[in-house]
């Protein structure tokens, strides 16, 4: 690195590309940094000025400075603040533990090569990328209650009808299964190519002590997956946190008729665009973000300490 | 030799768990699809699940009376327009990011994969209502850069981080500039990361639907927010909720397809360094 950084251009440039290859590092990365600067970093200073303002109403509406206030008055509503902090923790979690523990033991399946793999690793691939909100009205279909084919399904087996995404204690379960089946993929990729990373000397030698196919993976395969599984954890979890899309294609505006699903997000973003309370908003959005960086902070040095 | 075509029971294990596996993802979209070729009558009736007759009209519906050929057009152009500034900002800010070590401004960067969109959008309401460009497209284009850009210097970081540096200084040493040496010889062998980088923003702003929820107009809508016709307050279109939905999100999967290489290397970008 030093030595490219260290080589002058040769003498015979004129003035301008002379100062440009000589300043290229942060000519090559000032646009960049200007647009993030200027999009993200700007508006998320005026979100935390904005929660400690009463601004409500029209863009255009004068605001005043009210401090603290709006910081209290959110962390002490039990009606609708709390209940989305645990949606948002439990939607997190529950998916997150299926997503893992699902995506492992496909990548396992899939990481020695076999006949057929070209289908599965399509099959994989397809609700990766397909479009949320599509997703999310095509689940509506498969899970309704009175011409759905979940339904159909459960009446083979002789279980009565469920409400799903129609009830209001099944809801919020329903939506985090289809989190699942949208996004167990993205951890079955991220984990296989951690493991096609793996050295196979480790796995061999343990067999060769005659460890089995249990003993291996519990000491072997999955102290060394270990990182690769925390950048799993981590970027699923960033994205569950935040999740958006299949909820409001579900359920629609402030989470459904009884808020079953309103996680912060949802709550944040009615707040914003449904009732124009944009100081009480940013305070939400300014506590959901330290809740999310917190959580980062939390995996991340856990896992320097070699605790995980 | 003989052994080799008896199947120890843990491949069939394996076959059968994979084929669960297979089914369970590609069941629903096949549904979807089958629905969307049904009368809504079809639709209501359990006997018709798998033996029906399949029309069109629900296709005619919603390309022909619900204006879907703008909201492609609508959504190809934010595609497009994201992606190609994403990368024209992205690439030589990535390279100088691995170059030079730049953790902290990577990490700035970074940060917007982090941020709930919603925090933005706020205050971007607020500025681009008063400047009156709410509901265009260049709004639209720069929130979709959000998205795309971060995603855009995350993959090529890793590219570059993985690119021998002695090529450049062989090209600095046989008389090129080092922004030459970049253009010359770096540029030209980064195509496949570049190549990722620009698939998966493009995948990404396609299926974006929060900022054009807030900030696109009638004539701007994108696919995700123009599914949301076909949702009445008091009944759902099915038939045409589930030809939209095909329409929105099957030519997307179509080309993670034939490019699927790109798109898995782009998703699993950073997974392996631990």
């Amino acid at each position: 690195m030093a030595s490219i950084a260290s080589t002058q251009p040769s003498g015979d440039l004129t003035g301008w590309t002379r100062w440009a290859n000589n300043h290229r590092k942060w000519l090559f990365a000032a646009p960049a940094m200007t647009f993030v600067g200027a999009l993200i970093i700007f508006p998320l200073a005026w979100t935390i000025y904005l929660s400690l303002t009463d601004a409500e109403g029209s863009v255009r509406a004068e605001s005043e400075f009210v401090g603290f206030a709006n910081y209290l008055e959110v962390l002490s509503d039990t009606d609708r603040f709390w209940p989305a902090v645990l949606r948002t923790v439990g939607f997190t979690g529950v998916a997150l533990l299926f997503e893992i523990v699902i995506g492992m033991a496909v990548a396992l399946l899939l990481w020695r090569p076999f006949r057929g793999e070209r289908w599965v690793r399509v099959a994989i691939l397809l609700p990766l990328v397909a479009t949320p909100v599509a997703v999310g009205m095509m689940w509506r279909l498969i899970f309704d209650p009175n011409i759905g084919m979940a339904n159909q399904i459960l009446g083979w087996v002789g279980i009565g009808p469920q409400p799903w995404l129609a009830g209001q204690h099944s809801a919020l379960p329903t939506t985090i299964f289809i989190d699942i089946w949208q996004w167990t993929p993205m951890v079955v990729l991220i984990l296989l190519a951690g493991l096609t990373a793996l050295s196979n000397e480790p796995d061999e030698a343990a067999r060769v002590d005659g460890a089995n196919a249990w003993q291996r993976f519990r000491h072997v395969t999955l102290p060394l997956l270990m990182p690769t599984v925390i950048v799993a954890i981590l970027l699923r979890g960033i994205d569950a946190l935040k999740t958006f899309d299949i909820l409001y294609a579900t359920k629609g505006r402030g989470g459904g008729s009884f808020h079953e699903v309103e996680t912060l997000n949802v709550y944040a973003y009615g707040l914003s665009f449904d009732y124009n309370e944009y100081g009480i908003s940013s305070t939400v959005l300014i506590i959901f973000f330290l809740i999310i960086i917190g959580s980062m902070w939390a995996l991340t040095s856990r896992r320097k300490k070699g605790a995980l | 030799m003989a052994r080799r075509k008896r199947r120890t029971p843990y491949q069939v294990f394996r076959a059968v768990a994979l084929a669960v596996v297979v089914v369970s993802l590609i069941a629903p979209l096949l549904w979807m699809v089958a629905a969307s070729f049904k009368t809504n009558v079809d639709i209501y009736d359990s006997g018709k699940a798998f033996a029906f007759t399949p029309v069109l009209e629900n296709y005619t519906k919603v390309l022909d009376q619900a204006n879907y050929l703008q909201f492609i057009g609508n959504s190809l152009w934010v595609a497009f327009a994201a992606t190609v500034l994403s990368l024209i900002l992205g690439v030589p800010a990535a390279y100088s990011m691995s170059r030079f070590n730049m953790k902290k401004s990577a990490l700035v960067v970074l940060m917007a994969r982090v941020i709930p969109g919603v925090s933005l959008l706020v205050p971007w309401y607020y500025v681009f209502s008063n400047l009156r460009l709410v509901g265009g497209f260049t709004v639209l284009i720069l929130s979709h850069m959000f998205v795309s850009l971060p995603l855009v210097v995350y993959i090529l970081m890793g590219f570059f981080d993985s690119l021998p540096e002695e090529l450049e200084e062989s090209g600095q040493v046989d008389g090129l500039t080092p922004i030459g040496a970049f253009r010359r010889i770096t540029l030209p062998l980064s195509a496949p990361g570049i190549a990722t980088a620009g698939i998966l923003s493009f995948i990404f702003s396609w299926n974006n639907f929060m900022f054009a929820l807030v900030l696109s107009g009638a004539d701007t809508k994108t696919l995700p927010v123009a599914i949301f016709d076909f949702v009445g307050y008091a009944s759902i279109d099915w038939g045409g909720l589930m030809a939209a939905s095909t329409v929105v999100t099957l030519p997307i999967m179509l080309i993670a397809l034939f490019v699927q290489k790109y798109v898995v290397s782009g998703l699993t970008a950073g997974a392996t360094k631990g």
